[in-house]
């Protein structure tokens, strides 16, 4: 099968690509665009690892073929910093040593920012409820929880 | 395998019917590409429904809602009008997959998808939702209980798909209700699971009920003798009773790792309770 081509928004970035019908977005990312920020876990929806937003809309990368994301707004991991200036959710994850291996953080990080965007003051129970689609096997949560809602203190001006 | 994004439903009938090779319709695709990634279905063409704008609309007539059946899970968590006219509906909705999951899964995607664990499909059902089934042979109306026919099988005929479904106008003092049994409250499947739709009248006496049960058997059930045990009473804990035995004697549900044939047994008669007691607050507010 002819590749097909798409474009897209990719962190603000025009992007234009040449993908194969069955390559999913998360493989258009890593594979054609080296944009490997969005890892791989499961590759069935139940990990949140390659979670990206699309239009705004939280998603699992591997959920969503390459070719769906023509003329999409897609935001990932590495458009979260700005230059050397980390996003207030990475410095905290940081500070409250909220990941261990790192696998689920960039999934984790971009799941939290789609949370605080839609509910700038979530209670623990909300922040354990939005984050339930991102399994993380070293932390336990309790820091990743801590950290989430020291980053939503700080960006609510607390 | 090709791609297909039809704009029309004409286009989408055109393309699904002239097709001889192996055509899936993608809708969320969150159960299509995990079969496609599993090998489960190798399809040639993915037909996908929505870029088509009748799929994609929830609009309300004088107390009838039709919901697009493209329309995802997190757009109709976002609709307050429609969360207030179905709640138990939104019960079943608000517990699938994750919040990512919901992000891009749809609800005519969870009934086509014909698992038996689906949980929008047991309120679905006892709202008594009609389904416009679109294909070759033109247009035709499906009641949601007739869709799904066992695992993975549904009685669409080749080249047919779900466009939207149609909601009845719902009566005064009509409440609806949907839980589930599952290990972990979120990011789990079914182990039973059990939707009520009641309606009460003036002196509080339920004059309507439907129950259906879902994980339970090869399809989500109507249990007809679950509805009988309400109507006619006030609900009350006589009825209550005789309406867990109902759902109990319904369930023929199989062993598995995620349950067995007595726990979702007697977890059938318990839920229903429950989701009837809840029905019944929401039918009263």
């Amino acid at each position: 099968m002819a590749k097909q081509y798409i474009t897209t928004t990719i962190n603000d970035d025009h992007v234009e690509i040449l993908c194969d019908p069955t390559q999913t977005l998360l493989d258009v990312l890593r594979d054609e665009l080296d944009m490997t920020g969005t890892k791989e876990g499961c590759g069935t929806g139940d990990c949140g690892a390659c979670s990206v937003t699309m239009d705004g809309v939280l998603v699992c990368s591997c959920l969503v073929l390459g070719i769906e994301a023509n003329g999409k707004k897609i935001e990932t991991i590495e458009g979260m910093a700005k230059g050397e200036e980390l996003h207030p959710l990475q410095r905290k994850f940081i500070d409250h040593v909220a990941l261990q291996c790192g696998i689920c953080t960039p999934g984790l990080l971009i799941a939290s920012k789609a949370l605080l965007e839609e509910n700038p003051d979530p209670t623990e129970e909300e922040i354990r409820y939005w984050l339930a689609g991102n399994l993380c096997r070293c932390t336990g949560y309790h820091k990743i929880i801590e950290a989430v809602e020291d980053a939503a203190a700080e960006m609510r001006g607390n | 395998m090709r791609y297909e994004a039809p704009e029309t439903l004409d286009a989408a009938v055109g393309l699904l019917a002239g097709e001889s090779g192996t055509v899936k319709v993608l809708a969320g695709g969150t159960d299509v590409l995990v079969q496609i990634h599993a090998d489960m279905i190798e399809p040639d063409v993915i037909v996908d429904i929505k870029k088509i704008a009748e799929m994609r609309e929830v609009a309300e007539v004088d107390g009838a809602w039709r919901l697009g059946a493209a329309v995802t899970g997190k757009e109709l968590m976002d609709n307050p009008a429609f969360n207030a006219a179905w709640p138990g509906v939104m019960d079943g909705v608000r517990l699938i997959g994750s919040v990512q999951v919901r992000g891009r899964a749809t609800v005519g995607g969870n009934l086509c998808n014909a698992s038996p664990a689906a949980d929008s499909v047991p309120p679905m059902i006892t709202s008594r939702a009609v389904a416009t089934v679109i294909g070759p042979n033109g247009t035709r109306e499906v009641p949601v209980k007739d869709i799904a026919v066992g695992p993975g099988k549904t009685s669409l005929e080749k080249g047919e798909f779900v466009v939207s479904f149609q909601f009845p106008k719902r009566p005064a003092r009509s409440g609806d209700a949907y839980l589930r049994f599952t290990p972990r409250t979120e990011m789990d499947i079914a182990v039973v699971g059990c939707a009520v739709n009641l309606t009460l009248d003036d002196a509080g006496i339920c004059t309507d009920a439907i129950v259906s049960l879902g994980a339970v058997a090869a399809r989500a059930l109507v249990v007809e003798d679950a509805a009988k045990a309400l109507i006619g009473t006030p609900v009350d804990e006589a009825a209550m009773e005789a309406l867990a035995a109902a759902a109990s004697a319904a369930a023929t549900p199989i062993d598995d790792k995620r349950g067995t044939i007595a726990f979702r047994t007697e977890v059938a008669g318990v839920l229903a309770q429950r989701a009837a007691a809840i029905a019944l607050e929401r039918a009263k507010s």
